[in-house]
């Protein structure tokens, strides 16, 4: 590549341009594909470290492998939120537990469908300090999956969570903070086809 | 001087040899649509920017007539909002970036000794698709729903979920400013590695052209992922998708992670290759070589490699880990050593220089000044734990303005002055150029300065109306601005004058310039160096 050479007529410079300006091209692609590959890399490394709070899918528990751990008492703060526009009803049925590291615990929350038309919801996990996101896992809940109610409906969704041994010492209480989106919009060919929420 | 008798006689020499090579132009509006000459696309480019720059500074003057006073005066908050954003994109993507793309088209193949472009078609193309681009993006502001209005940064949600209809038409118009910008940057690498006279090694080119050749590969690196994030965009708009949509499993942060990622290396973008202009112009009039050429080279390239490891400083109230903090504010912290390297040797070159304050010195000289104050705030703004404070406020808008107006515009504008003798044979009218610059000096000071103490006094940025303490520091800077903004008027008057009635200039223009452009007659003919010149170490690197 390196070396000069002189006039443009010649056809050798001319070939050796076209090569080279199709070599770039491949690296512009090559780019453009790496802006999109940022997208699963992006998530890859949220889950991985707990960045930003976000908490995994759903957790296989088993008795036998989970034993409390007694010393320890971690508070556990829950927190509601409807997104601008959603007019749903959202709380959950205390604002907080107190748990041992490793113990299983249920909490209900309810969501109550306030307009006079069929409408999906997806709540949207958050877990804070973010350093917690990855010791905190949940055997069932309502986030996994889209909720569809109709006009006034109510519903009672229970929440199984875990939080795990390997919690860092110094994490004494931990905020659970759920918003709640209208997916209507994103989903509406489920809604005209009747059918029910599709797991994410 | 046997260069030029050199040079001419090879004139002679070919327009009797190769009779094809129209040695005039075609006349009328045709030669202008179907230029492939680097001269006539660079010329294109280069009004077109200017034409961009009274565009956005009107858009910003409207900004500071409504600051001027605290309350709405003359504009509703939803306008003040496509004000500020099409400001912005207007600035970045239609003027600096197509100046300093016009500045490579007219003067990479002279420095380097090329008879052109290598891909002279795909020039042409490359600047005919931006005026479509930016009339595209400028038309959304007369359409029904106003223009873009979620700030040149463009984050989702506001970009998608709250955006005007008129969104589409701006992601069509990146797009094709980003195929403008990709398809210029492979036309300017292969001409830098192929179309050298022989004897212009590498180290040896002048630093105009280094920088170009790594702010090109930037642009490559870079363009394609913006392309990719308005894609996404475009996605969730229209198809349902959900990359920046928590409620599909997406996340608005995503956006801002992208968007700096392509958003740190475009500020490179457009400060590299000022540095290259007036790493040949201070040179020229200090009478001195470039103190530290390799180090010059070094560390842009530096800068280049650490532009892509900062980006999150952009967003450290997002809520970042401390480690993420901490990567972001010293790998900012580090880009402030090269960039020093820089000002070092551009002061070290006026060392004992016999130095002479024409145009074209006196805003290299502002460039360093003032260039380094914005790279100094720039260091206040990485320390992380102090940006919560100045985050989102005027500080930051005084930061980048005096990187970019000072800096690039500045750049470009001795640029202008530097070589217009050279692109038209005749010499502007230096009074008239010193007033320019006085005028541009104290205006962009009086402008952006008074911005540093509102920012920090809590001034937020992007807002119509502001508390009642801020007025006077607002008012100083709208007058700034309006002294700045009619003064570039002054600009255009002097570069027509010099057009049309300049006194003529001898092809050195300079008594201190070196560089194979300065071979040539002025104004340098319409095809040159068809056969390559021979580089002689007097003329290789200034």
């Amino acid at each position: 590549m390196g070396k000069p050479a002189g006039n443009p007529t010649t056809t050798a410079t001319q070939t050796r341009n076209a090569k080279l300006a199709w070599r770039l091209s491949l690296m512009v692609v090559g780019m453009f594909g790496f802006g999109f590959a940022l997208v699963p890399l992006y998530d890859l490394l949220c889950e991985v470290t707990g960045l930003g709070g976000k908490t995994g899918g759903a957790y296989a528990y088993e008795p036998a492998n989970t034993r409390p751990d007694t010393t320890r008492l971690i508070s556990v703060n829950f927190t509601t939120n409807t997104n601008a526009g959603m007019p749903w009803e959202f709380w959950a049925e205390k604002g907080g537990v107190r748990v041992h590291p490793g113990e299983l615990r249920q909490v209900n929350f309810f969501v109550r469908n306030t307009t006079r038309r069929r409408m999906i919801a997806q709540a949207v996990p958050s877990v804070v300090p973010a350093r917690a996101a990855e010791y905190f896992h949940k055997t069932e809940c309502f986030c996994f999956e889209q909720q569809v109610l109709e006009p006034g409906e109510l519903l009672e969704m229970p929440m199984r969570f875990i939080i795990d041994r390997g919690l860092p010492k110094n994490v004494q209480s931990v905020s659970l903070s759920y918003e709640l989106f209208d997916v209507t919009y994103l989903a509406a060919s489920d809604l005209v086809a009747g059918h029910e929420g599709h797991q994410e | 001087m046997s260069d030029i008798i050199d040079t001419r006689q090879e004139f002679t020499q070919d327009s009797d040899h190769d009779a094809h090579h129209d040695v005039q132009p075609d006349r009328g509006i045709v030669r202008w649509l179907l230029t492939t000459n680097h001269k006539d696309i660079g010329t294109l480019y280069l009004w077109f920017s200017f034409l961009m720059l009274l565009i956005g500074g009107s858009l910003a003057l409207v900004i500071r007539t409504e600051l001027f006073e605290p309350g709405l005066q003359f504009i509703e908050p939803a306008f003040f909002n496509q004000m500020t954003t099409n400001h912005g994109l207007i600035m970045v993507f239609g003027a600096i970036m197509p100046a300093f793309v016009g500045l490579a088209n007219w003067l990479l193949p002279m420095m380097v000794g090329a008879p052109d472009m290598a891909l002279p078609r795909m020039n042409n193309l490359s600047f005919w698709i931006l005026p479509f681009a930016f009339g595209l993006l400028i038309s959304t502001l007369f359409m029904e729903g106003g223009g873009p209005n979620f700030g040149w940064t463009f984050y989702a949600p506001l970009s998608t979920t709250y955006a005007p209809d008129t969104v589409t038409y701006f992601i069509l118009g990146i797009h094709m400013m980003g195929a403008s910008s990709i398809m210029g940057s492979i036309n300017i690498i292969a001409t830098i590695l192929n179309m050298r006279a022989p004897g212009m090694t590498l180290m040896k080119m002048p630093l105009f052209v280094w920088t170009w050749l790594i702010t090109a590969y930037l642009l490559l690196a870079v363009m394609p992922v913006l392309a990719g994030l308005v894609t996404m965009m475009l996605f969730d708009i229209h198809f349902g998708t959900s990359f920046f949509n928590a409620a599909g499993g997406g996340d608005p942060v995503m956006f801002q992670h992208i968007f700096w990622f392509f958003g740190h290396p475009e500020v490179y973008i457009m400060i590299l290759p000022a540095f290259g202009i007036v790493s040949q112009i201070i040179p020229t009039f200090a009478r001195k070589p470039l103190f530290g050429y390799d180090s010059m080279v070094y560390a842009t390239a530096s800068i280049a490699f650490l532009s892509f490891t900062v980006w999150a400083h952009h967003m450290f109230t997002v809520g970042m880990p401390l480690a993420g903090q901490l990567f972001f504010m010293y790998a900012t912290l580090l880009i402030a050593v090269p960039t020093g390297v820089k000002v070092f040797n551009w002061v070290s070159t006026m060392w004992r220089g016999a130095m002479t304050f024409e145009t074209p010195m006196l805003f290299s000289i502002a460039f360093v000044v003032l260039f380094t104050i914005g790279g100094f705030s720039g260091l206040m703004l990485a320390i992380a734990p102090a940006d919560y404070q100045y985050h989102d406020t005027y500080f930051v808008v005084a930061h980048f303005h005096y990187v970019l107006v000072p800096g690039a515009l500045f750049s470009i504008i001795a640029a202008v002055y530097y070589w217009l003798p050279k692109w038209c044979g005749r010499m502007y009218d230096e009074s008239l150029g010193k007033l320019h610059f006085w005028l541009s000096f104290v205006g962009v000071n009086v402008t952006f300065f008074p911005q540093h103490f509102s920012g920090l006094a809590g001034m937020p940025r992007r807002v119509p109306d502001y508390a009642l303490q801020f007025a006077d520091f607002n008012m100083v800077s709208s007058i700034g601005a309006f002294v700045f903004g009619f003064s570039q008027l002054l600009f255009l008057y002097v570069v027509i004058k010099t057009i049309k009635s300049g006194e003529p200039a001898t092809g050195r223009v300079w008594e201190g310039a070196h560089g194979l452009e300065w071979t040539l007659p002025s104004p340098a003919p319409y095809h040159t160096f068809t056969h390559p010149p021979r580089v002689v170490d007097a003329e290789a690197h200034s």
